[in-house]
């Protein structure tokens, strides 16, 4: 099986990495370009998420053969930063706590076709998402 | 790596590569509105074309550069957003909103042409 790839968020350079290493992904997958910059922009938001509320964390991107020649990506994107105190309205849409700067979570959750979010206060957040080719 | 500004009559235009970090947006930004004191131009085309991702943070700066010009007095038209990235900036919830955006570099000549038309 592939390895995961795995890139390190801090600045905003590695926000352009981890969504270029995204798109070549999803191209070895032969996922349609519309496909590949739909993923690409979910790991650019979940990625700026991570270096504006906890300044680093890590983007792992991951291959997945489900049995039936069923193929998609699946992006988790980790910090160990404060965490969202509350989720509920962390999805609402038009949320966000750093003003101007990013549409949140559920503009993301529309980018892709599974969403899952764990965060805890003082110890992080776990968002994974899950892209399959149409 | 800075984001070079041409000049070609009344008009900037500055294109941008495929991956650009925030900082060079953020300079762009900056660069482009002091050029247009300087250079008492009334138009700036910002050609986009190679950018295959426009996050909110790119679409944020864009928009706020479009702003600061026109409040110097001049327009900015944006230029050469992909299809896919359209498609993905509308799913995502972005709008580039009172921001004139054209086609190509053609047509965003064509449409800052027209509009020093019936400003003069």
């Amino acid at each position: 099986m592939e390895s995961d790839i795995q890139i390190l968020i801090h600045t905003d350079q590695d926000i352009v990495t981890a969504r270029q290493k995204g798109r070549s992904l999803a191209a070895s997958l032969n996922f349609s370009s519309g496909e590949a910059t739909l993923i690409a922009l979910a790991i650019s938001e979940l990625a700026r998420n991570i270096v504006t509320y906890a300044k680093k964390g890590e983007i792992r991107l991951k291959a997945l053969n489900g049995g039936t020649s069923r193929q998609g990506i699946r992006v988790v994107a980790h910090d160990d930063g404060p965490g969202i105190p509350d989720l509920e309205q962390a999805l609402r849409d038009g949320f966000s706590t750093s003003g101007s700067l990013g549409l949140g979570l559920p503009g993301v959750r529309r980018l892709v076709d599974e969403f899952k979010i764990e965060s805890e206060r003082d110890h992080g957040t776990t968002v994974t998402v899950t892209k399959w080719k149409s | 790596m800075e984001i070079p500004i041409l000049k070609q009559g009344n008009v900037l235009i500055a294109t941008l590569q495929a991956a650009v970090p925030d900082v060079d947006l953020l300079s762009l930004r900056t660069a482009l509105v002091r050029e247009v004191v300087r250079s008492r131009s009334r138009g700036v085309i910002v050609d986009v074309t190679a950018i295959d991702v426009m996050d909110s943070f790119a679409s944020h700066i864009l928009q706020d550069l479009a702003h600061m010009i026109r409040l110097r007095g001049a327009e900015t038209v944006i230029v050469g957003i992909q299809p896919e990235v359209a498609f993905a900036m509308v799913q995502l919830g972005l709008r580039l909103e009172n921001v004139a955006t054209a086609l190509d570099l053609e047509e965003g000549m064509s449409y800052l042409n027209r509009k020093f038309r019936t400003l003069a």
